[in-house]
């Protein structure tokens, strides 16, 4: 009988240990999430304090003359990836209508979605160095066609391989999107007649349109945070970009490049301070990405 | 009077077959283009391989995966310390991961409902955004800065921390899926509720759980910003997780964007080894997938 | 001598605030064989999952009154120790997946941490799979998964994975009712034998599975115990309309 209750005893003390073990776990992707946040709010204090607002309009980044200005990499931030966005954007789709609409099932199916899956595993850090002796010379042919400074390296460079490196997000999303279309709808329209072009720009586009969105969305969380590539291929300048061809420099690859050899606090928390704003501005996308999503598959 | 009316039906009709075939036509001309832009978009992806290997090869001898880089100047040498490195980094990686994400995933697929699961899987979501360079500053903050210095560990816990969502959700996903009857089957007979996740849950979704594991390896393997201060690299052969290590990813960085030929060959070799692992990985997660599903 | 195993005092189940089991007094014997019948959502289910405490597994779900197994408060043993005394075959099929037969049939004690040597555990499989009536049919194949194992097999498989306990009650939920005539009659058969050795509560919708094999019949109606008695004057001579009316197939 106290056998029994020993057993007992250890019984429950076991449940519960598990039991409050998942608890904590679960706690903890929480209480790290708010650590992360909490961390980069504190690290980027001294440079809040010192800069102010002035930090995202100053156009200077001058760390010897302990001046920083984050303009020129907000800039060239949004425009790399707003870039990429617009240069993948219609591959991205047709992709999504290939394998969400024409080719569904079978073989060309697997291969493609394969190819896509792939394009997404491959490291960043290679798309830059692939980028920096294929890309970078390719560039510079052109840029001397166009009559521009044929650097090679640059904002457009970079966005170019950023739109390869952000390609398989979209159309994941998009081609789950385009093939939950409903299937009534669609033969609703066939059955008066439209071709299949027709059931797609006027059916299935706009009916898919907000889980389309969500997936551009998300890619562009993707875009704005990505580091390797672009750091290698932007032409780090401190300068205001001028034009897509000009060198430049974004949050993250500034990051990068000064992190570790930033000396000074306030050096340092600003370049945290880039990383906050990322943080806040990528975390901000993808919930609401995931929010339209939701709504969408609701 | 019905001539009249039959002519008129015969134009109509000869307008309408007009129209047809030139929104047919349209119709193949779209679908032409689809195929052309799905086409062009795996060109890279070739090109990119292609490229690869046509380089890698020609850098890779037994020499490369057994000895040091040499110096600037000196053809030759290897890149032995950045793959004992890489391993080193993702072992300690998945022993961190593994434990937490597959317990947060079962506290999940267990709780679906609880208002911790949702705040849990809002951040878990969240922790899968976050761009690799902040991960990297945050474990600078946390571990590099407190211990002192650039450490391997401190680059396994970034790669740890990036690990952990994919995880989560594929063991979520997998646990999810299971049957409730298994699990009342294990608690009729008298089996402990944490004995029945642990001695008849997860090992009935191990293949899922794996398949995950190996994915966000191979996800991982190649990151390189969360590494940059945290592993930071090291050009000798290091096997103390308290130092600066060097690893695939940087390795190809550093020489990638260095002004020698030597180097660039090395870079490449490295970059052939990082894709011919992450292709191998893709490869055995669908086996494991497919081999060891679990037939109920 | 009769003596009673199972023993309900004024017994209530709830699901939240739904109310599915009322003030369920009943005196389960020894060694007989109990058919539980009742229309269905009459609350069964509830009923036999109350006995090995798997009801509380549903969110919200709550018990009131007493329960006795062998003289011993239901509601105050643990609940796992309890499980263990108390056999349940679930309406499908369930073994182990991962686990062959034979780990099937010993799951009970493996999964339990209970260390046996190989020759006690080769025992109870035998055993447990002969008194299963399976033994013949899979001998040779030990150490193949359960699941590649037809319906009626993997059945009477986890009856014996329920038995290799040596239950004090097995409780059986609808137990063939996912099965092909042949297989229903193998259990049933083997339900008969069973019923020397051990006490079993079978829920059942087929007043002549109920007819064939128990001796006992309770008939739930609404979550009330409307009737229970032996089950040829249940059939035959019934003492409540509700009764009569469900066994003339007015209902349900
Ligand atoms: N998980 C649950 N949550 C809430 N209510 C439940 C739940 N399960 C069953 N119920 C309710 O409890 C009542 C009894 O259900 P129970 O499953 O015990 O019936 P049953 O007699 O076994 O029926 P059947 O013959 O269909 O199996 C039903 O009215 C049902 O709606
Ligand atoms: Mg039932």
């Amino acid at each position: 009988m106290p056998d029994v209750n020993r057993e007992e005893r250890g019984l429950q003390l076991k449940e519960k240990a598990f039991k409050n073990t998942l608890v904590i776990f679960a706690l903890l992707s929480v209480v790290v999430l708010l650590a992360i946040f909490i961390t980069l709010l504190f690290s980027s204090m001294p440079s809040l304090k010192a800069l102010g607002i002035s930090f995202f309009y100053n156009k200077d980044w001058d760390p010897v003359a302990d001046n920083f200005g984050a303009l020129p990499f907000l800039l060239g931030t949004l425009i790399t990836s707003f870039l990429a966005l617009i240069i993948s954007t219609p591959f991205s789709i047709a992709i999504a209508l290939f394998l969400g609409e024409y080719y569904k099932k079978g073989i060309m199916a697997e291969i493609f979605k394969n190819m896509i899956d792939l394009l997404a595993g491959i490291p960043s850090v290679i798309y830059g160095f692939w980028g920096l002796f294929v890309l970078v010379p390719l560039v510079r042919s052109l840029e001397m066609k166009l009559g521009v400074a044929p650097y090679g390296v640059g904002i457009f460079t970079a966005s170019l391989v950023l739109s390869i490196m952000i390609l398989p997000y979209s159309v994941s999303l998009s081609r789950q999107v385009i093939s939950m279309m409903p299937g009534h709808l669609k033969e609703a329209a066939y059955s008066l007649g439209a071709t299949r072009l027709e059931v797609i720009t006027k059916i299935t586009i706009p009916y898919t349109r907000s889980g389309l969105f969500a997936g551009l969305l998300l890619a562009l969380g993707r875009a704005l945070g990505e580091t390797m590539a672009v750091t290698m291929l932007i032409g780090n300048s401190h300068i205001l970009p001028t034009g897509i061809f000009s060198a430049g420099n974004t949050m993250a690859s500034v990051i990068a490049n000064e992190f570790s050899e930033a000396t000074g606090t306030v050096y340092t928390s600003a370049l945290i301070e880039m990383g906050l704003f990322l943080f806040v501005v990528v975390t901000v996308i993808n919930i609401i990405g995931k929010q339209v999503i939701k709504r969408f598959t609701a | 009077m019905k001539q009249q009316q039959i002519n008129k039906e015969s134009e109509t009709t000869g307008a309408m077959l007009r129209h047809i075939r030139i929104r047919n036509r349209k119709n193949y001309l779209f679908k032409a283009l689809i195929i052309g832009a799905t086409v062009m978009c795996t060109l890279p992806l070739l090109f990119i391989l292609f490229y690869i290997f046509r380089q890698g090869f020609t850098a890779i001898n037994w020499q490369f995966f057994t000895s040091l880089p040499k110096p600037v100047g000196e053809t030759g040498g290897g890149i032995s310390n950045a793959i004992v490195g890489s391993i080193l980094i993702l072992l300690l990686s998945c022993v961190m991961a593994i434990p937490f994400g597959v317990g947060i995933g079962i506290y999940l697929s267990e709780s679906p409902k609880s208002r911790l699961s949702y705040y849990g899987r809002l951040s878990v979501d969240v922790l899968q955004g976050i761009p690799s360079i902040v991960i990297g500053i945050i474990i600078y903050q946390w571990v590099v800065r407190p211990m002192g210095g650039f450490s391997a560990f401190s680059g396994s816990v970034a790669l740890a921390l990036m690990m952990l969502p994919s995880i989560v959700k594929s063991t979520e996903e997998t646990l999810k899926l299971l049957p409730e009857s298994l699990k009342e089957a294990s608690l009729a007979l008298g089996v402990p509720y944490y004995k029945t996740i642990m001695k008849v849950i997860v090992p009935t979704g191990l293949s899922g759980i794996l398949t995950g594991v190996i994915l966000s390896i191979s996800r991982v393997i190649g990151e390189t910003a969360p590494l940059l201060f945290t592993a930071f690299g090291n050009p000798f052969m290091s096997t103390d997780i308290f130092k600066p290590i060097s690893s695939l990813p940087l390795i190809i960085f550093n020489y990638a964007t260095s002004p020698y030929h030597d180097w660039h060959q090395l870079a490449w070799g490295a970059s052939l080894i990082l894709i011919v692992i992450i292709l191998i990985l893709n490869i055995i997660s669908k086996i494991v997938q497919r081999k060891w599903k679990v037939q109920f | 001598m009769e003596s009673t195993i199972l023993k309900t005092r004024n017994f209530n189940a709830f699901y939240g605030e739904n109310h599915v089991l009322k003030n369920i007094n009943i005196d389960i014997d020894k060694n007989s064989v109990w058919a539980i019948m009742g229309p269905s959502g009459c609350g069964k289910t509830t009923f036999i999952r109350c006995i090995n405490r798997m009801h509380e597994l549903t969110p919200n779900a709550h018990v009131q009154g007493s329960m006795q197994l062998a003289e011993e408060e239901v509601y105050e043993m643990n609940p796992v120790l309890l499980r263990r005394k108390v056999g349940m075959v679930f309406q499908r099929p369930n073994p182990f997946p991962t686990m062959s037969i034979y780990e099937n049939v010993i799951a009970g004690y493996s999964l339990n941490g209970i260390k046996l040597n190989r020759k006690e555990k080769d025992e109870i499989v035998e055993t447990s799979l002969q008194r299963a009536a399976l033994w013949n049919e899979v001998k040779d194949t030990l150490h193949k998964k359960g699941s590649f194992l037809s319906g009626g097999q993997q059945q009477r498989l986890c009856i014996a994975r329920a038995l290799s306990m040596n239950p004090e009650i097995l409780l059986l939920d609808e137990a063939t009712s996912a099965l092909d005539p042949i297989s229903t009659a193998k259990i049933e058969e083997l339900i008969y034998e069973l019923s020397t050795q051990f006490t079993i509560m079978m829920v059942t919708h087929n007043m002549q599975q109920a007819a064939r094999v128990s001796n006992k019949t309770a008939f739930f109606y609404l979550g009330e115990l409307i009737e229970a008695d032996a089950t040829k004057t249940i059939f035959t001579n019934p003492k409540n309309e509700k009764t009569q009316d469900y066994i003339r197939g007015h209902f349900g």
